[in-house]
């Protein structure tokens, strides 16, 4: 089928060009997850009713995963490329750390130190991340096995530098950014976290970075064959990833005005969780940021539900287990039917009709 | 007629099995040379060494005449020469257009360009066009090539190949995952590309269509080439004893 004699390629499509992203998008399993999230509001919008349903909700819902979209833009690089992240939450808690001591240091609360202490936190983050990344590239240590190392490695680093204690950071410049400010009626931090996904997106699908990082997830080896510097990419793009959680790291700090030495622990699975139920495969080569956002959403949306409508919140992590487990085994049994499908179709000469 | 591709007394050992063992190859513009040998003889890292995939213990290669030094693949592609491996080397879960591009996307036009934006459209109006030249039929540019059938695959793959390579294109065993029909249009593009003025190493075990496409044979054995025959005076018989030793060819064998 491959170089067929000229008078078979009348069958070659006359509207490739138009094959336009809203058909590619309907092959992707970020927008049956979008359903999914649909349906899930809808029912606590019913059931919750307008204490559900309420601006003020949806606001409080997107704070709570602002932080975790901006670890969840750097999580989807690094997952496509068919890596992983363990470290992220450990990452987040050292750069909120050094932001947080640096500040701290130059006497806490003019907007001078808390650039410098924001800067400070983005170069500890990205250090982490250049290390991971070095050690995944050049080292060739399977992934999962160097950002455990550094999971632990950061966490406890942190703990070294603040004997354990959370370091807490009161009336700074910092703090006020994260509970007053507002940028077109949106809370500041949803706001960051919505530019740093925007320019994210636009980074992975749209720009030769983002096709090499497919393609490194695809098949490094073909990649490298190509030409594509198959080590560099990888050390930037982990290296990417320990920036955001510096990013990630001084929001929190702003948020919270305090660094948050032991509530990270789960924050590597959640947002793993996230990238994984919006259709980014474990495998590489695939996955969107849309679908990491509609999957960050999904878990936010059962607590804040649970809540609302009195079901014991503990529920959330049984329901989002289901969902995760659910989303990989659906993607997975809609992909082997694609594979079929496809074949069959070709058999008779039709092109293969859109899925779902 | 100076060989476009010549290689003289290349060695290479990897412990203690010598892969190459001062071994000699050369192609010229517009032939298609079939480089065969029995499995461990050292085609594929003859392949590897003109591709800059290997480095060698001694020995030279000259590109058109002059001396190289080949260091890199990327290096060794432009100067217009390509490799189709027996694995294809494509990204399943690219599309075609972005996989014959990967590597040379094309820049948006502008201030985007130098962002690192492509020119998507461009790159798929040229594939079709690569795609189209060869004959390959590639029913979707926008579906990954993962969900493609091998025949397909190879077009891509070859397509990709010839649209770059301007002096010599390496076809590593591009006959043997596929049928009948598919290994049939390989072969005439083999010839069709050939046509073009550009040389074509073919790596094959099938006798058949090394005897059907090829101008000359060039046989290796124990890393080492044994044989330079034309195409049009050998036999499979003849084929097969220079690559197993069973045969007296006058030239090389006395090594």
């Amino acid at each position: 089928m491959t170089i067929i004699s000229p008078t078979a390629t009348d069958v070659a499509l006359e509207d490739e060009e138009n094959e336009s992203l809203v058909k590619r998008l309907l092959n992707l399993q970020s927008v049956w997850i979008l359903g999914v999230l649909i349906v899930i509001v809808t029912f606590f919008a019913i059931a919750g009713g307008g204490k559900f349903f309420s601006a003020a909700n949806f606001s409080l819902i997107s704070q709570n995963i602002s932080v975790l979209a901006i670890l969840g833009v750097g999580m989807t690089f690094i997952i496509i490329t068919s890596g992983i992240d363990l470290s992220i939450g450990s990452v987040l808690v050292f750069s909120s750390v050094i932001s947080a001591k640096v500040i701290e240091a130059l006497g806490g609360s003019t907007a001078g130190a808390v650039f410098i202490g924001i800067l400070a936190g983005l170069v500890a983050g990205g250090a982490w991340g250049f290390i991971n990344g070095f050690l995944v590239a050049k080292a060739k240590v399977p992934p999962f096995i160097v950002t455990l190392g550094t999971l632990s490695a950061a966490l406890g680093l942190s703990q070294v530098m603040t004997s354990g204690l959370n370091i807490t950071l009161d009336e700074s410049a910092l703090t006020d950014f994260g509970i007053y400010t507002k940028v077109a009626g949106i809370p500041a931090l949803p706001f960051v976290a919505l530019i740093v996904v925007i320019i994210g997106g636009i980074t992975l699908h749209r720009t030769k970075f983002g096709r090499y990082t497919y393609a490194v997830g695809s098949n490094a080896e073909a990649a490298k064959r190509v030409g594509v510097k198959v080590d560099r990419h990888l050390i930037a793009v982990y290296c990417m990833a320990g920036v955001l959680a510096g990013v990630g790291a001084v929001l929190y700090l702003a948020q919270f005005g305090t660094t948050t030495i032991a509530g990270q622990s789960l924050t590597n699975l959640n947002v793993i969780a996230a990238v994984v139920i919006g259709g980014t495969s474990v495998f590489g080569g695939e996955g969107s940021m849309f679908g990491t956002v509609v999957g960050l959403f999904i878990p936010a949306v059962l607590q804040s539900g649970f809540i609302i409508i009195g079901v014991e919140p503990f529920w959330q992590g049984v329901a989002v287990g289901v969902v995760l487990i659910a989303a990989v085994y659906i993607d997975q049994t809609r992909r082997a039917a694609a594979l079929r499908g496809a074949k069959s179709t070709r058999r008779s000469g039709t092109k293969p009709a859109v899925k779902k | 007629m100076t060989a476009i591709l010549e290689a003289r007394g290349l060695s290479r050992s990897f412990g203690h099995v010598r892969a190459l063992d001062n071994a000699d190859f050369d192609v010229n513009p517009g032939e298609v040379v079939a480089l065969i040998g029995d499995n461990g003889a050292g085609k594929s890292t003859m392949v590897k060494a003109l591709s800059g995939n290997l480095a060698l213990d001694d020995g030279e290669i000259l590109f058109e005449g002059n001396p190289i030094e080949m260091t890199t693949p990327q290096q060794v592609s432009e100067l217009g020469i390509e490799v189709v491996y027996q694995d294809l080397a494509l990204a399943p879960h690219l599309d075609p257009a972005q996989n014959v591009f990967l590597g040379r996307e094309l820049p948006a036009k502008g201030l985007l360009g130098k962002l690192g934006f492509m020119d998507n459209k461009e790159m798929r109006r040229q594939s079709r066009s690569f795609f189209d030249d060869l004959g390959a039929t590639v029913r979707s540019l926008t579906a990954p090539v993962g969900s493609m059938s091998g025949g397909q695959r190879q077009g891509i793959a070859i397509a990709r190949a010839i649209a770059w390579a301007s002096k010599v294109v390496f076809l590593d065993e591009p006959t043997a995952a596929l049928g009948v029909v598919q290994t049939k249009n390989v072969l005439e593009t083999i010839k069709r590309v050939r046509d073009k003025g550009i040389a074509i190493v073919l790596i094959s075990h099938s006798m058949p269509h090394v005897l059907e496409v090829s101008d000359r044979v060039q046989v290796m054995r124990l890393g080492r080439r044994v044989a330079t025959i034309a195409t049009k005076d050998a036999s499979v018989e003849q084929l097969v004893g220079a690559m197993t030793g069973a045969l007296d060819v006058p030239k090389g064998s006395a090594a």
